[in-house]
């Protein structure tokens, strides 16, 4: 290549940079060679530019840069901004090239555009002016048909950190949230955060659009506004309860880094939300104490939603980020009871395989875990041992591991490591092991002599630091125990004479003045030596020395009064005005005078007292207060931002808030049995030992607390995606549904996928669905007790297509049998203060509906407490989804209520097979009440009649369903069951392919 | 979340910064270099350090420092990973995370960083994606490049991103199906001076190599699937298959990734392939010590002990060792007084020794502790803790891939006490 056609040359050489440089470029343009476009150019031309030195250089060269820009040569542009952005890349300033740079905001070349966005975002603040000139371009972006487009304008937009456009963004921002493309929305939640941190005066405003977001049933979004709302307004945890199941049911779909933020707020809410798990142990402890307030409390049954999170969380602990599997263990940790936290073991035992950093993270975290559940980690001790090769940071956090997890059992194994642990090379390590055999020795007595003994081996050891070290520890041991070990106090005495390290000479001092009486003979001569090297030592060895001196004052006062003395006069002038106070102090103390009050009398009970052995504690201890796997967990110390965990509330707040329907109706009654009732399905839905906890209730809630669990998950499980069964009040044997509980549990793990997932229906998957339809009509049955059908659905729009065969298989082969009851449930519609006398009540009335097979009877109950008649009672505006369909009751005799009536109608509602609530509006002549009626899903199923081989049959045919489920939910689709009443065709949709099935 | 990120050599230049929000100055970075000096050792410098307006996170990977800005609380790990992915991703584009290789492609790391963070939030870390975004250099293309005139910025749309499988490229088309799987297992060991095993375990990884068309779905299933204890996935595996079937079902990435790490149950005894039988002493008053050391073989199945390297971090106090090695070639380093010794292939017949005299500092006290022995091996055709690939079905496609699995035991963190 010709130098003159390579400019780079010329930059290299810093001799002649002056635009001329180029001229050949400009007046032969197709001269040019082709090796001087892109990729083979920055090499070369950047490190060329990173030398340059002088700033007059610069200018001239952004001189180049500027005509490059100019040209309407796309692939110098491309050069120029690439050099542009190396220089960014680099931290030079490059910021007297926007006006050359903006102007290129609408240029075509796609890679010339992104690097001008990365100029833009850079520099915009700095020069808004100019930077505005950009907005149109973005503007208009935000309008073009490609969703992509729309999101990167918005995401270009919201960067550029210029005040003035601030209305310009909040615009752009509501707008994207209400976008149809999903990934358009999440970057609307990106943008949130950036407009808050611009002007913090729209919060408000944010808000609307962050709970609006929240409601975004998309996988996609949920994990970037939960973010924003981390951000923007983490105080606002009453956002949340609606979304709480939804964002619980996601989880696991969402990618991992949203994984990690929802994981830690839910752990905040879950905080405010539930009673501590483990209340009845901790009663337990102080028995007496608390025994009456455990007499009055309630047995504790843990929330099902508190279950659901724990439940839904536990998969991820196998995630491959390890920030994931924290935030999976901090929640365990903090919100699980005691018998279940254990489980985190292991994943985090995983993470000590990782980087380096990873495992000084990990690590602080077991250490503070491992103080308060030690048994988790005792099975993985070995884990923890120490490598030679290990950086020290690492040692050191193992080694407090080790020590936390010491107990009479174990402790030998432990001492046998740390044995060679204090033969290593790394000093700093060592001085840590001695630390940890003298915490080993307090806390567990057993072995107390054994590793004194040890120690008192390594005061003869080479290396002074071990010495030293050594020579606090043992300081700290004897003072448990002195009497027998003035052995061990002589042998220190001598030390003095060679150890230099000045805590350990301190820690000698101390001891011999504490301890003098034991070491009668030894004491004044140490005091001697001391007295003759005082000058030279160190402030704390000094104070030391005065603190012996004094205490031989006041035990043998014969042998040392001038030796005290003379250490007191030397005291009395030194530099350090904190040892000149001591010797002043003491001197006033111990030496009687005329003026010395009546303190001196007191004088040795002042200095001899007894001294209560120091506890060495881990620094690792009450660092829980801070929520594991955070910056201030790991700082110990509160950052910026930091959100405290709040503690447990005493009294559950009401739960009934997370239940996703219509505002402010009142369903408290309700949802309080449910609490009371055990819910199986919870403790039985997951396997293993960790179950205990609850297991325990659950099982003797027999038949009549099984006729209530539908209940439980007809509120609002809006997924639908735990199938459960309506077992006919005291019918079912208790064999039947633990049987049927295990299928439910396979059928669970099948099924819970993301029904999230778009839906995507194609014409083949109809096909299939119809194929199945005929085996659908018996998803489930018990064996035993009358066989049933379940039925499941989504709050999912669908086409007719979907269930025209309903009709057909509504009837079905089988006789349909009448309803059994357990107890009849009556639910509320409408409290007597939320209708302001007017209270309503329904129950399930298990009857077919009159005239529409395919709508569930509600018996309504109306009851009018005010003392004016209630006219013209109707139902009005149901706000229903797609292909619900409400059946309105007959006017109530003569179309008014008279006070202190009541009247009973009969409703039907198709609910088509959902547990989403219908909503409508109840009106009077003067009000109107929002309602809504939510079934369990059990209500939504009949019971039918078969013979034993017909339900063989079925069952038969059933496991295939199985099987051709699990294939064809990866296809992404539906997964058809069956039906009582109600057809409408249950789609189970998991679309996204991975995950759950 | 993420403020900014220096890049920072060993030499404490820091030559690369990116910021995601306003720009942090680069003095900020003072105080890591006061942690660094501090640290002595480049792997103890603390991976947080507070600073009164920000808190660094800082990881170190191939002799460069990551260093984040944080200004409010965020879990560290979820930074630390996140670098680390940063990382990963430089090494899958350039093929080293080196100095150079970022100085070289500046552009492309930059281009890079913008997409993977948005305000200092994660938006695209999947390799899959990025590809698709912004291309990869290859010498191919840079030549295509220079001739055509075109960029490596990729014209068409990400839309990968937008996909439920956001971990692989739309429209994949090979020739060749292939789909390979890696079973390496390594050995973590703690030998103690008497040759018996304090602590060993096996942790295993399955590296694939996928390069099918279209979208496959696999499923793989093992002999003995109870052996794996604790597994990690990657996302694309489906959950629930795995705990009620234990069947690995996913539809893959395109190209190379992990599919799985485990560990298997600590109840299994760990088979150890190598026996070391090992001398060394350092004389009292004198400036010299003995040094004899063989491996030989034990328990390895029938398969051969190959690629054997001893590694001995020396105590301070020796200045060179003299010795002869029977096989392979050994080097002393009196800097860092590390002995390496290359053994090879280990043959039953004439088993490895490396024996001579150590010549330790005059008049220095002898060192206190013999060294560690750390012993890399290699084993190839044998997973050591039996595990075993069952099957690979794939459905969703209609051609034959071929499939191949691949088996090899390594030493993982494997060390001897003397």
């Amino acid at each position: 290549m010709s130098p003159r056609c390579h400019p780079s040359l010329y930059w290299n050489t810093h001799s002649c940079p002056t635009p001329s440089g180029l001229s050949p470029e400009k007046t032969e343009p197709l001269t040019v060679p082709r090796g001087a476009s892109p990729c083979h150019i920055p090499t070369s031309r950047l490190q060329g530019g990173w030398h340059l030195g002088p700033r007059s250089i610069l200018v001239a060269l952004h001189d180049d840069l500027k005509e490059m820009l100019d040209s309407n040569k796309d692939s110098l542009k491309l050069e120029a901004m690439k050099r542009i952005v190396a220089m960014i890349a680099r931290g030079k300033n490059a910021s007297d090239l926007f006006p050359a740079v903006v102007k290129n905001v609408a240029c075509k070349n796609i890679e010339v555009k992104k690097l001008v966005y990365v100029y833009l975002v850079r520099y915009a603040e700095e020069q808004q002016d100019l930077a505005l000139l950009s907005i149109s371009t973005f503007q208009r972006g935000l309008k073009d048909p490609n969703q992509l487009i729309r999101a990167s304008a918005l995401r270009v937009l919201s960067s550029i950190r210029v005040p003035i456009i601030v209305p310009i963004m909040m615009l752009a921002i509501k707008e994207a949230a209400s976008d149809m493309s999903p990934y358009v929305r999440k970057t609307a939640a990106h943008a949130i955060p950036k407009l808050y941190s611009l002007d913090s005066d729209q919060k408000d405003q944010l808000i609307e659009v962050i709970e609006k977001l929240l409601a975004d049933k998309t996988t996609l979004v949920a994990g970037s506004v939960v973010m924003a709302f981390e951000e923007v307004c983490p105080e606002r945890i009453d956002l949340i309860h609606k979304n709480y199941r939804k964002l619980c049911n996601l989880l696991i779909d969402v990618e991992e880094w949203g994984q990690v933020v929802i994981i830690n707020m839910l752990t905040r809410y879950a905080r405010t939300q539930f009673l501590s798990p483990n209340q009845n142990v901790k009663d337990t402890k102080d028995a007496k104490a608390e025994a009456a307030s455990l007499a009055k409390r309630k047995p504790y049954v843990m929330d099902p939603d508190h279950r659901l999170l724990l439940r839904n969380t536990k998969p991820l602990l196998q995630s491959r980020n390890a920030a994931v599997v924290m935030a999976v263990a901090q929640l365990y940790f903090h919100l699980a009871p005691k018998a279940e936290v254990g489980v985190i073991a292991k994943a985090l035992v995983r993470l000590l395989r990782s980087h380096s950093e990873v495992q000084y993270v990990v690590l602080q975290n077991v250490a503070t875990m491992s103080i308060k559940r030690r048994g988790m980690f005792e099975p993985y001790l070995k884990s923890f041992y120490i490598r030679s090769t290990d950086p020290t940071q690492i040692k050191i956090l193992k080694l407090e591991v080790l020590t936390n997890l010491a107990n009479e059992t174990n402790i030998s194994t432990i001492l046998r490591e740390f044995q060679t642990y204090i033969r290593s090379m790394d000093k700093d390590f060592v001085a840590a092991t001695i630390q940890a055999i003298g915490r080993c020795a307090t806390n567990i007595g057993k072995v107390r002599d054994t590793c004194l003994n040890g120690l008192v081996q390594l005061l003869s050891n080479r290396d002074e630091l071990v010495v030293a070290e050594s020579v606090v520890v043992i300081k700290k041991l004897l003072q448990m125990q002195p009497a027998q070990h003035s052995e061990i106090i002589k042998h220190m005495a001598k030390l003095t004479d060679n150890i230099q390290v000045p805590m350990a000479r301190a820690s000698i001092l101390w001891l011999i003045g504490e301890y003098c009486e034991h070491v009668p003979k030894i004491a004044p001569d140490v005091l001697r030596k001391m007295a003759k090297s005082f000058t030279n030592e160190e402030d704390i060895v000094k104070l030391q020395v005065i603190n012996l001196a004094a205490k031989l004052y006041l035990t043998n006062s014969k042998q040392s009064k001038l030796l005290t003395q003379y250490v007191l006069n030397l005291a009395k002038y030194d530099q350090n005005y904190d040892i000149r106070d001591r010797a002043r102090f003491i001197r006033q103390l111990i030496v009687p005078t005329e003026k010395s009050g009546a303190l001196n009398k007191y004088a040795k009970k002042l200095f001899l007292a007894q001294k209560p052995a120091p506890i060495l504690e881990s620094s690792f201890k009450d660092r829980d207060h801070f929520q594991l796997g955070s910056l201030s967990h790991l700082l110990n110390a509160k950052a910026v931002g930091y959100q405290e965990l709040p503690d447990w509330p005493d009294e559950a707040p009401d739960p009934s808030v997370r239940n996703v329907e219509v505002r402010g109706t009142p369903r408290r009654e309700k949802r309080k049995e449910k609490v009371e009732k055990p819910f199986y399905s919870d403790s039985e839905g997951e396997s293993g030992p960790t179950e205990s906890a609850d297991s325990g209730e659950s099982h003797h809630g027999g038949a009549s607390s099984r006729g209530h669990h539908g209940g439980v998950w007809g509120r609002g499980h809006h997924a639908g995606d735990i199938p459960l069964h309506w077992e006919s009040g005291s019918s079912s044997s208790s064999g039947t549904s633990s049987s049927s509980s295990e299928e439910e549990d396979e059928e669970e793990e099948e099924e819970g996928s993301g029904e999230q997932s778009e839906e995507k229906e194609g014409e083949e998957e109809e096909e299939k669905r119809k194929k199945r339809k005929e085996k659908g009509g018996l998803r489930k049955a018990s064996p035993g007790s009358c066989p049933l059908c379940s039925s499941r659905g989504l709050p999912r729009p669908l086409s007719p297509m979907g269930w025209a065969w309903w009709p057909m298989l509504s009837c079905g082969p089988w006789q349909l049998l009448s309803p059994a009851f357990g107890a009849v449930r009556t639910y509320e519609l409408l409290h007597r203060m939320a209708g302001e006398g007017l209270s309503v009540e329904y129950c399930f009335s298990r009857r077919p509906f009159p005239g529409d097979p395919h709508m569930v009877a509600v018996q309504i109950q109306i009851s009018n407490n005010t003392d004016a008649e209630v006219k013209s009672l109707r139902v009005s505006e149901p706000k229903l989804l797609a292909g619900m369909r409400i059946q309105e009751f007959p006017e109530i005799g003569n179309g008014s209520l008279a006070p202190g009536d009541t009247a009973s109608v009969v409703m039907g509602i198709d609910f088509c097979d959902s547990t989403q609530a219908a909503n409508f509006q109840l009106c009077t002549h003067t009000r109107h009440f929002y309602v809504s009626i939510q079934p369990p899903v059990g209500e939504l199923m009949a019971p039918v009649f078969m013979s034993e081989n017909e339900f063989r049959k079925e069952q038969g045919e059933f496991s295939q369903i199985h099987l051709c489920q699990a294939r064809e939910e990866r296809a992404g689709q539906g997964v058809r069951t069956s039906l009582r009443i109600q057809r409408c065709p249950g789609t189970e949709l998991s679309g996204d392919g991975r995950g759950q099935d | 979340m993420i403020h900014s990120l220096f890049l920072i050599n060993c030499s404490g230049d820091i030559f690369l910064e990116k910021h995601w929000k306003s720009v942090v100055s680069q003095s900020v970075c003072d105080y890591f270099f006061e942690a660094q000096e501090k640290a002595v050792d480049v792997e103890n410098v603390p991976p947080v350090i507070s600073t009164p307006h920000h808190y660094l996170i800082s990881i170190y990977r191939d002799k460069i420092f990551f260093v984040s800005v944080i200004q409010t609380e965020v879990p560290p790990l979820f930074v630390i990973e996140f670098l680390h992915r940063v990382a990963d991703t430089f090494q899958d584009y350039f093929g080293e995370c080196s100095e150079t290789a970022i100085k070289d492609n500046v552009v492309i790391v930059y281009e890079l960083l913008e997409e993977m963070l948005d305000n200092g939030f994660p938006l695209a870390t999947e390799s899959n994606i990025l590809k698709e975004l912004i291309k990869p250099p290859t010498i191919l293309r840079s030549v295509v490049n220079s001739i055509t005139g075109s960029s490596n910025v990729g014209d068409t749309l990400p839309t990968g991103q937008l996909s439920n499988i956001p971990w692989r490229r739309a429209g994949v088309k090979y020739t060749n199906n292939e789909a390979y799987f890696d079973v390496i297992e390594e050995i973590d060991a703690i030998i103690d001076k008497s040759g018996s095993t304090v602590f060993a375990e096996i942790q295993g990884v399955i590296d694939s190599c996928i390069k099918l068309s279209g979208m496959p779905d696999l499923s793989l299933s093992f002999m003995n699937p109870r052996l794996l204890d604790d597994v990690s996935f990657h996302p694309c595996i489906r959950f629930k298959r795995w705990e009620s079937e234990r069947v690995l079902s996913f539809i893959p990435p395109d190209g190379n990734f992990r599919l799985i790490s485990y560990r298997v149950s600590s109840q299994n005894l760990v088979a150890i392939p190598v026996y070391v039988k090992h001398l060394i002493s350092f004389k009292e008053n004198s400036s010299s010590g003995r040094f004899d050391v063989t491996i030989g073989p034990k328990q390895n199945m029938g398969k051969t002990v190959e690629g054997v390297v001893m590694t001995v971090h020396m105590p301070k106090a020796v200045l060179n060792m003299n010795l002869t090695a029977t096989q392979g070639s050994y080097t002393f380093d009196p800097v860092t007084k590390v002995l390496t010794w290359d053994v090879g292939k280990i043959t039953p017949q004439k088993l490895p020794n490396l024996k001579g005299i150590v010549n330790l500092q005059s008049g220095a006290p002898k060192p206190e502790e013999n060294p560690s022995l750390n012993i890399q091996f290699k084993i190839q055709q044998l997973a050591i803790s039996g595990l075993k690939v069952n099957r690979l079905d794939m459905y969703g496609e209609k051609y034959k891939p071929f499939k191949g699995v691949k088996y090899i035991t390594k030493a993982g963190k494997f060390q001897v006490r003397t």
